[in-house]
């Protein structure tokens, strides 16, 4: 247990908290929600050029380069050109649900950017305001729920195409996000614990000494896979997977629907890695050596970390995708109910224990009895995979099969070894010698006649 | 399946014929939906990203797993096989090059050696001849299994492994370019010999290659090879024992996979295999690991056999003695390529009435080949390429028949993929490496 080794530190549940957000003047409202919406949008048209030239130069090769300076427009480019296409409805759609199903995707991808906390107070034009466009007390929830109703968006359009592909994709996407929304709603919960509170800006305030990551690192590894679950993205992106099942719930989009899938893809990409910056990196709080620097966290610089952390875990989103092969269904599904959810639990466990005992003196009984809990469950839990495996074994008797011919089968199976190739190389010569000679007598008379 | 008769059989007018075909697409859907309401009936291909071309697979799916897979090619017919009825048998090499277009020189080969075996040449053959074709040959399987490790892993997700097999396959087309003019579909080896000499600089050309490439397929296995999600993908995936294999006639690293070192290479040599060292790589699990590591250890196998070629390559011809089935024409580097000799050209239009002649009826006619049938097969990068030649005497074959690896291993589909879940199906199918060019010819 990870958790164990800083147990003792008190200083957590003490931690200063930012007073709760005042109301705003209604036009700095307008200039934030739009200030969000454009930068989601610039986002999403900078991670596509970026995840290209990163993603080509592992690769080998060069990427976009030709439209605008470093092929930057390369993106706006296509946006424009996709969205002059012609746009189809299917046949067999069904035609309301298929025009509101990327709708539904795209508004909560961008709603669910409302809560996340760019920075601490600023002063914009004579007025304190934070950079945040509305603090809820449910933050995290609010993120959780919105980023469920999306995917209503890719199950819908699945359905609705009245195509078998965009149905596959609908059904995995579906069994997708129930098990990885447990999975990541449960390593939420150890960022609760700690910080006290549902509130994005207030759990950052908690990591003002000690960032999430190092007090939830069990939690933040669930959520780290769990997001790359949650965003269909490389190695799970199994409801679009294109050598699989062509393009999954979008393959019968064009033009501007399509588009607005591509846009919700990855401003949920952006939406997640903001989160996770939030609630186990910090927030837009100064690393190490920076927060030295007496005014690192105060006014506009912590925009700028802040960036700077969502721009290392995005290209992390890259690099898996340069990297990685496609999951299969039922494998994906395996890691997220056996092995993310117990393990989160566990640790859940472990760290509500861990909670317990620092608050209280009662270290001397409780201590024994949480190891006591945490080895049966961990003892189940192997017994369960060490079970597995064994049924596994049972199931598909192949030691070395292959090579024992099927008794059943009424083909014949050739002796094995290399003993094999001197005989029959012999016969084979023998007969190309004999055949040789034949030929040799024909070909006189082709001569003749050529 | 229907059975008629068939009012013109000589034989046995009351004999029954039976047709067999596939059904129409309404049919199955219909046939499917009366039996097992909860399944689906999926068309995967002849346009899908991951069916090697123009394969399509009608796949019956009850969820994720699919409880029938069928197989339909010919999509990609093209008559080869029918249009060297009507060409020399010098031409036809033309057409057999593109065949299964991801290994031409094994499409070449295999038929000039069946035409040279109808001759009775095949010991004329110079020994030069022989090395170039051989050298030809293992870089072929090395560019042919590199496309296939490519798209393979591109399949399955790992879009990285597309880019770096396609890397190597280009510095090996190259060479290919370098020696024969064209980067694919070369109609360089010819009833006789081969179409020319390597060109000054090929040998330190693929010298250079050979340095670079082990390393190259370390990173391979790098890449791949340890790679949890790789391994969980392919393990236990596409399972054909060697029962399966020999049942359905998969040959080449399916059947090698399965454990059983059949290779013609060291079985049946052809064009001085025998006198090569290397081994042929097999694997017991018989699934679709096995056969990427099968592939894999070839690869290194191939690189032996180059070096050795590179070693005895001794100056002498690359073409029979005999001018009356030598190929008259030369080649040369224009400056917009390879192409005729200007030196030749002059020499028949200007300078020799005899040789322009000589040119004239062995390019337009062709040579006579004696009657007779023959089989010869080479061991091509997908399994077993065979040919069956029947000549008439004329200067026309009157039969090409490819009995080509893709089509055959093609059987195997539904073997390998029925029980798995969609996603094995590409692994599955990608791991018996069909082109469609040669399976359907």
């Amino acid at each position: 247990m990870t958790g164990l080794g800083y147990a003792m530190t008190p200083v957590l549940a003490a931690a200063p908290l930012s007073p709760p957000t005042h109301r705003d003047i209604w036009w700095l409202i307008i200039i934030k929600t739009l200030a969000i919406f454009a930068f989601l949008v610039l986002a999403t048209l900078f991670m596509i050029w970026a995840e290209r030239r990163v993603v080509a130069r592992m690769q080998q090769r060069i990427g976009p380069n030709r439209v605008g300076p470093f092929g930057l427009l390369q993106s706006l480019a296509d946006g424009l050109k996709l969205a002059l296409k012609e746009d189809i409805v299917p046949a067999m759609a069904d035609k309301a649900v298929y025009i509101l199903a990327p709708v539904i995707s795209a508004i909560p991808a961008f709603m669910a950017f409302a809560v996340i906390p760019f920075g601490p107070t600023v002063s914009i034009a004579g007025h304190h305001t934070n950079l945040q466009l509305t603090d809820l007390p449910v933050a995290v929830l609010f993120v959780l729920a919105m980023s469920s109703l999306g995917v209503y968006g890719i199950v819908l359009a699945g359905w609705s195409s009245g195509s078998p592909y965009p149905l596959l994709g609908g059904v995995r996407s579906a069994a997708q996000v129930v098990s990885y929304e447990i999975a990541m709603g449960l390593s939420f919960v150890g960022v609760f614990l700690y910080a006290g509170s549902l509130s994005t800006s207030q759990i950052v305030a908690a990591q003002a000494h000690r960032w999430g990551i190092l007090w939830a690192a069990i939690s933040f590894a669930v959520y780290a896979i769990a997001m790359v679950g949650e965003t269909n993205r490389a190695p799970f992106d199994l409801p679009e997977g294109e050598t699989e099942i062509v393009g999954g719930f979008h393959t019968e989009y064009t033009s501007l629907k399509f588009a607005l899938f591509y846009l919700a893809e990855y401003i949920n990409m952006v939406t997640v890695s903001a989160l996770m910056t939030t609630l186990f990196l910090g927030g837009w709080r100064a690393p190490w050596p920076i927060s030295l620097w007496s005014e690192a966290n105060v006014g506009w610089w912590p925009l700028l970390w802040f960036l700077i952390k969502l721009g290392i875990v995005l290209f992390v989103f890259i690099w898996l995708r340069g990297t990685l092969p496609r999951f299969r269904y039922d494998q994906f599904m395996q890691l997220g109910w056996k092995v993310l959810i117990p393990v989160n639990l566990l640790w859940i466990l472990a760290e509500a224990a861990i909670r317990v005992v620092n608050v209280s003196n009662w270290r001397t009984w409780v201590i024994p009895i949480v190891v006591l809990a945490a080895l049966l469950i961990l003892g189940s839990f192997i017994a369960d995979v060490v079970q597995r495996r064994s049924e596994e074994r049972m199931q598909m008797p192949r030691v070395g099969p292959a090579l024992v011919p099927n008794p059943d089968s009424p083909y014949p199976v050739p002796a094995l070894g290399p003993a094999t190739h001197p005989p029959l190389a012999a016969t084979v010569a023998a007969r190309e010698g004999a055949s040789g000679e034949s030929h040799s007598d024909v070909r006189t008379e082709g001569d003749g006649r050529a | 399946m229907t059975a008629t008769t068939d009012p013109y059989d000589v034989l046995d007018p009351s004999a029954p014929v039976y047709t067999l075909s596939g059904g129409d697409w309404q049919d199955i859907v219909q046939d499917v939906a009366d039996r097992h309401p909860d399944r689906i009936v999926v068309n995967m291909g002849p346009q899908h990203p991951s069916t090697h071309g123009v394969l399509r697979l009608v796949l019956e799916l009850e969820g994720e797993t699919v409880t029938q897979a069928r197989v339909v090619v010919g999509y990609l017919h093209t008559g080869i096989e029918k249009n060297c009825e009507y060409r020399t048998f010098t031409q036809a090499v033309t057409f057999l090059t593109r065949a299964d277009y991801l290994s031409p020189f094994f499409n070449e080969t295999a038929y000039c050696l069946a035409v040279e075996k109808l001759l009775g040449i095949t010991d004329q053959i110079p020994e030069r001849a022989n090395v170039i074709r051989v050298l030809m040959m293992e870089l072929n399987r090395i560019s042919s299994h590199l496309v296939w490790l490519a798209t393979g892993g591109m399949e399955i997700g790992a879009l990285s492994a597309m880019l770096y097999g396609f890397r190597e396959r280009e510095l090996i087309l190259d060479i290919f370019e370098m020696i024969t003019g064209l980067r694919m579909n070369h109609e360089y080896i010819r009833p006789g010999g081969v179409a020319q000499d390597l060109p000054p600089g090929a040998v330190e050309k693929i010298r250079e290659f050979l340095e670079v490439m082990p390393a190259r397929i370390d990173e391979y296995h790098d890449l791949l090879t340890g790679q949890p999600i790789w391994i969980k993908r392919l393990k236990d995936v596409g399972y054909l024992d060697l029962t399966g294999a020999v049942a359905l006639g998969a040959t080449g690293p399916i059947m090698r996979a399965a454990g059983y070192p059949w290779d013609l290479r060291k079985v049946a040599p052809y064009c001085g295999y025998e006198t090569y060292e290397f081994d042929v790589p097999t694997q017991t699990d018989g699934d679709c690991f096995a056969r990427y590591l099968v592939r894999m250890d070839e690869m290194r196998e191939s690189l032996k056999i180059i070096e050795q070629c590179l070693d005895r390559l001794r100056p002498g011809p690359v073409m029979v003695e005999d001018k009356k089935i030598a190929w008259p024409a030369k080649l040369a580097i224009g400056p917009d390529g390879l192409g005729n000799s200007l030196d030749h050209i002059r020499h028949i239009m200007a300078t020799s009435m005899e040789a322009l002649i000589h040119h004239f009826k062995l390019v337009t006619e062709g040579f006579h080949v004696p009657p007779g049938q023959v089989y010869t097969a080479v061991e091509a990068p997908r399994g077993e390429l065979g040919v069956h030649l029947v000549s008439d005497g004329g200067t026309r074959p009157y039969r090409v028949h490819f009995r080509d690896p893709s089509f055959v291993n093609l059987q195997s589909v539904a073997a390998v993929c029925e029980g798995g879940m969609v996603a094995d199906v590409i692994a599955a199918v990608a791991s018996l490496d069909p082109v469609m060019g040669g399976c359907d010819r």
